[in-house]
């Protein structure tokens, strides 16, 4: 049985987060356009520091929402379990915006799809853009992230855990095997 | 009957003082100064006092009754509020309370306004009772509630019963939010079947139909469970029948909110008396045989009875010079009545005096919640004074309702109202 | 955690399941202030609301309710059914559900109609008032405007008034209410007010004043005259003096007294205009948190597969 491997340390996750700041404000010329969105539970948090490091960097405060995907699960009705509503917090207008989705990892590409189908409820952005910690590969859906903070290849029966200091013990990113 | 103000200081002096609060009875004097009662006891008088030598009388408390129908407004060729309230003085009654029957009847705070507004300028206190329900139909309740505010003492449909048996719960229970009895006419519509006179060997004699005593005492035993069940406040009027007696008892031990009245003309006479189909004796309920009059004797005397009122009822000579089928149902009593039931009650069956008095004053105030201190400095001025060992014949002269259906003429009565002081004004009986 | 098949009324219902429907509610109140309205989670789901009684506020209300979770809805109203041609009941639920329906939402004139309806179909059945006996949709509707003004539920000290005897509103909201905590008190007048009452949990008061004195919220229910036979409220006016929520009555007391009404209203009557126009009454929040209330209970009973769930 392979052991849990601590793959990204605390110092790790808040370089990757910082280079991804510098690639949106790479990226965008006008940034008072932006707005991110953080995809519940670990996007926000990002989404927070990302704020956080924009404001420092242009003295811009981009508006800083979070996104429940419950309503737009598609597994609905199949599962067993009641999924925990956290809830969408968004009171600022999308329209003509550049919206930048923010999670921690992208896998399957469901969810985002799920928060694309959500973002549509909210108005039309100009620009949907996806920024995630980790991409550990096996996409269902063609859905591609814009910003990576890092590359991991995974097999079938490991797991990427993102553990974050505002909601967790220790903060890193694991590589955990045996569960989901 | 004279009436006039009281001068500024009236001093009733030497008269057998007893108080049925207080319970106790003396030989002194009352200084009554601007109506208000100054001193009690032995009074020294000085120039300016109009002195009332009261010798020989007993005074007390004003007659309080709880059941007199003035009809007015819509009959006032029977009686005013002025002639009932003339009857009334003649009587020693200070205050009474009338029953709604009255054409339009009154269930309405508008209504109630009227008696209230009309009663202020008269020398005796007229408390309006409403009507339980909307034009005593029987069918949907009245504004109850504003008529309380407006003055309303408590609520009947009296000359009629509340027939449906939910009517009457669900007025019970209203009521209770207003914490003043109701007071329903109990005779079962069907049963009485059109009866004129009680049901017995001498409405069969006569060739009369007959109301039995069931009509009433099932309605009685009714009303009291039903007040049982809602805890609420029911006085039943005009008892008439021993098994109305009984239920009373038995209900009074469980339940504390039941009170009765008697009239004199039911502890007088026995249906022995209408033989001759005097029309001054159809009453309702009616006068029933000489072994329900013993009971109601018993229920007074047990404290089953807590008062007399005399369901004054006047009505024109016309509507009683007719045949007895036809003649209107009931009798004035106000003026006749004292010395009818200290003849009965006191000299006939050995009740105290102080018991009658307290049957005439302390209960009925009681029961309305009317303030029973009246022997007391400061209060104003509610007293009546009497000669309780005369015996006198009662004459067309002694009326002083603008009816005379009394069956009472040249009875002889014994006990006799000289004075009687109210609302700052003393009438002279004789 | 949820698992009821069923939704007929509040009474031995469980307190964590109630705050479970009325946290969900929340969530589902913020999508109500979306620009689009709409999320799919009941899409593919067929319910059926069978309205024997005349209702157009609660009926919209579910049929939004419905819509917004992006069901199919039909609506079924008595006086243009079959039941006139003198098809039984029974019949003519069991030939509706034959078109394969997932729920049915039922308001009837009968006290135990709704659990009458389970037992003869499969789908589940939502009580949008059965006769006087519940109506728990606007009793969970009301607890979540409480929530929302107070933050909680128990140890509010919250009056229900009017003729508690035929409100089925009064009786939810009482189960509901007891089970969360709160202190109850109703006022009417007594003909109005069952005599075991207190049975429940609940205090009796037949003095308005006192009651307007103590109570954080006020719940006023409406008059009906067309309910009550043998006219046992004897004029408008009576009753507006004796236990209106007049603006005398409100303005007397010292605190802010929140005013609710589950609609629709007697202005003048139960309650004054300007107390049902004023800041303290939350009576149109009442109907926006209705239909999130809707939502949330048709989602619970519906939005998983089903397993055993809890016979009710």
């Amino acid at each position: 049985m392979n052991k849990n491997k601590k793959i990204l340390t605390s110092s790790d996750v808040s370089k990757k987060i910082t280079r991804i700041g510098h690639e949106i404000v790479e990226n965008y010329s006008d940034i008072s356009k932006v707005v991110l969105l953080g995809i519940h539970n670990r996007g926000v948090p990002i989404a927070q520091r990302l704020k956080k490091f924009l404001k420092d960097l242009t003295d811009i405060d981009v508006p800083s929402g979070s996104l429940d995907i419950t309503f737009h699960r598609d597994d609905f009705r199949e599962r067993l379990t009641m999924p925990e509503i956290k809830g969408t917090d968004i009171n600022f207008d999308l329209d003509g915006k550049i919206v930048i989705l923010v999670d921690d990892v992208l896998y399957s590409g469901r969810t985002v799809r799920a928060a694309l189908d959500e973002i549509n409820s909210f108005g039309r952005p100009s620009i949907i853009a996806l920024a995630v910690l980790i991409d550990r590969g096996h996409r269902e859906l063609p859905i591609r992230a814009d910003f990576v903070g890092k590359n991991i290849p995974t097999n079938t029966g490991e797991h990427v855990a993102v553990r974050l200091k505002e909601s967790d013990a220790e903060e890193g990113v694991f590589l955990l095997y045996g569960h989901e | 009957m004279k009436i006039k103000k009281l001068d500024n200081k009236v001093l009733l002096k030497n008269a057998s003082i007893i108080d049925p609060l207080k319970e106790n009875q003396s030989i002194g004097d009352v200084l009554i100064t601007k109506g208000k009662i100054a001193e009690i006891g032995k009074v020294q008088h000085s120039e300016d006092i109009k002195v009332i030598d009261c010798s020989g009388l007993v005074l007390t408390h004003g007659f309080c009754d709880l059941h007199v129908h003035f009809r007015d407004p819509g009959n006032e060729d029977k009686e005013t509020l002025e002639s009932g309230a003339k009857a009334a003085l003649a009587g020693g009654f200070t205050r009474v309370c009338t029953m709604p029957n009255t054409v339009p009847p009154i269930d309405n705070p508008e209504s109630i306004n009227y008696v209230i507004e009309k009663s202020k300028l008269l020398s005796v206190h007229i408390h309006p009772i409403g009507a339980v329900t909307k034009g005593q139909q029987g069918v949907e309740l009245s504004e109850m509630g504003l008529m309380h505010q407006a003055g309303a003492v408590a609520f009947s449909d009296d000359g009629l019963p509340i027939q449906n048996g939910l009517v009457m719960r669900k007025a019970l229970e209203y009521s209770k939010m207003l914490q003043v009895p109701v007071i329903n006419h109990a005779e079962d519509e069907c049963l009485r079947c059109n009866g004129l006179m009680n049901e017995g060997s001498v409405s069969t004699k006569l060739g009369l139909s007959g109301n039995p005593n069931v009509a009433e005492s099932m309605m009685v035993y009714r009303d009291l469970k039903l007040a049982e069940l809602t805890n609420a406040q029911l006085h039943v009027p005009h008892v008439s029948t021993a098994d109305s007696v009984k239920h009373i008892a038995e209900m009074k031990k469980k339940h504390s909110m039941i009170t009765a009245e008697v009239t004199p003309h039911h502890l007088f006479f026995s249906d022995d008396d209408l033989i001759n189909y005097d029309t001054n004796l159809k009453v309702a309920p009616p006068i029933r045989n000489a072994s329900s009059r013993a009971a109601l004797i018993s229920g007074i005397k047990d404290g089953t009875i807590d008062c007399i009122a005399t369901d004054h009822a006047p009505h024109t000579m016309h509507d009683k010079e007719t045949t007895f089928d036809i003649a209107a149902f009931g009798l004035i009593g106000l003026e006749s009545c004292f010395g009818i039931v200290k003849r009965i009650l006191v000299d006939d069956e050995g009740l105290s005096l102080m018991h009658l008095i307290k049957l005439l004053t302390i209960s009925p105030r009681k029961i309305m919640g009317f303030d029973n201190d009246l022997l007391s400095i400061g209060k104003e001025a509610e007293l009546v004074l009497f000669d309780d060992e005369e015996k006198w014949n009662f004459q067309k002269t002694d009326v002083m309702s603008k009816s005379i259906n009394t069956p009472f003429i040249n009875r002889e009565l014994s006990g006799r109202v000289k004075y009687t002081i109210s609302k700052g004004h003393i009438a002279t009986c004789v | 955690m949820f698992n009821h098949s069923n939704f007929l009324g509040l009474k031995n219902f469980p307190r964590a399941d109630i705050q479970e429907i009325i946290d969900t509610a929340f969530k589902f109140k913020e999508v109500l202030d979306r620009p689009i309205k709409k999320v799919p989670l009941l899409k593919g789901v067929t319910i059926v609301n069978l309205f024997f009684e005349n209702s157009t506020r609660t009926r919209i209300s579910f049929e939004l309710a419905q819509k917004r979770l992006s069901a199919d809805t039909v609506n079924f109203s008595a006086s243009s059914s079959s039941l006139k041609k003198g098809e039984s009941f029974k019949d003519t639920v069991q030939n509706i559900e034959a078109m394969k329906i997932d729920a049915v939402v039922m308001r009837h004139p009968s006290a135990g109609s709704a659990k009458h309806l389970t037992e003869f179909i499969d789908a589940k059945v939502v009580n949008a008032g059965d006769g006087t006996h519940e109506h728990p949709t606007q009793a969970i509707l009301d607890m979540m405007s409480i929530q929302e003004k107070f933050g909680k539920i128990k140890d509010l000290n919250i009056a229900i008034v009017g003729d508690i005897s035929h409100s089925r509103v009064a009786r939810s909201n009482i189960y509901g209410l007891v089970s969360m905590g709160a202190n109850v008190t109703v006022c009417g007048p007594p003909n109005l007010i069952p005599e075991n009452i207190c049975d429940f949990g609940v205090k009796v008061s037949y003095d308005i004043d006192e009651v307007v004195e103590w109570a954080d919220a006020i719940n006023i229910l409406r008059i009906q005259r067309e309910r009550m036979g043998i006219g046992l409220i004897p004029s408008n006016r009576e009753y507006r003096r004796l236990f209106g929520i007049t603006s005398e009555r409100v303005h007397r007391i010292k605190k802010e007294l929140v005013i609710m009404h589950p609609g629709p209203m007697n202005r003048g009557v139960e309650i004054d205009s300007q107390v049902a126009d004023s800041d303290q009454a939350i009576i149109l929040d009442q109907v926006l948190n209705g239909v999130a209330s809707r939502m949330s209970i048709l989602y619970l009973l519906l939005g998983v597969k089903d397993k055993d769930r809890d016979e009710d």
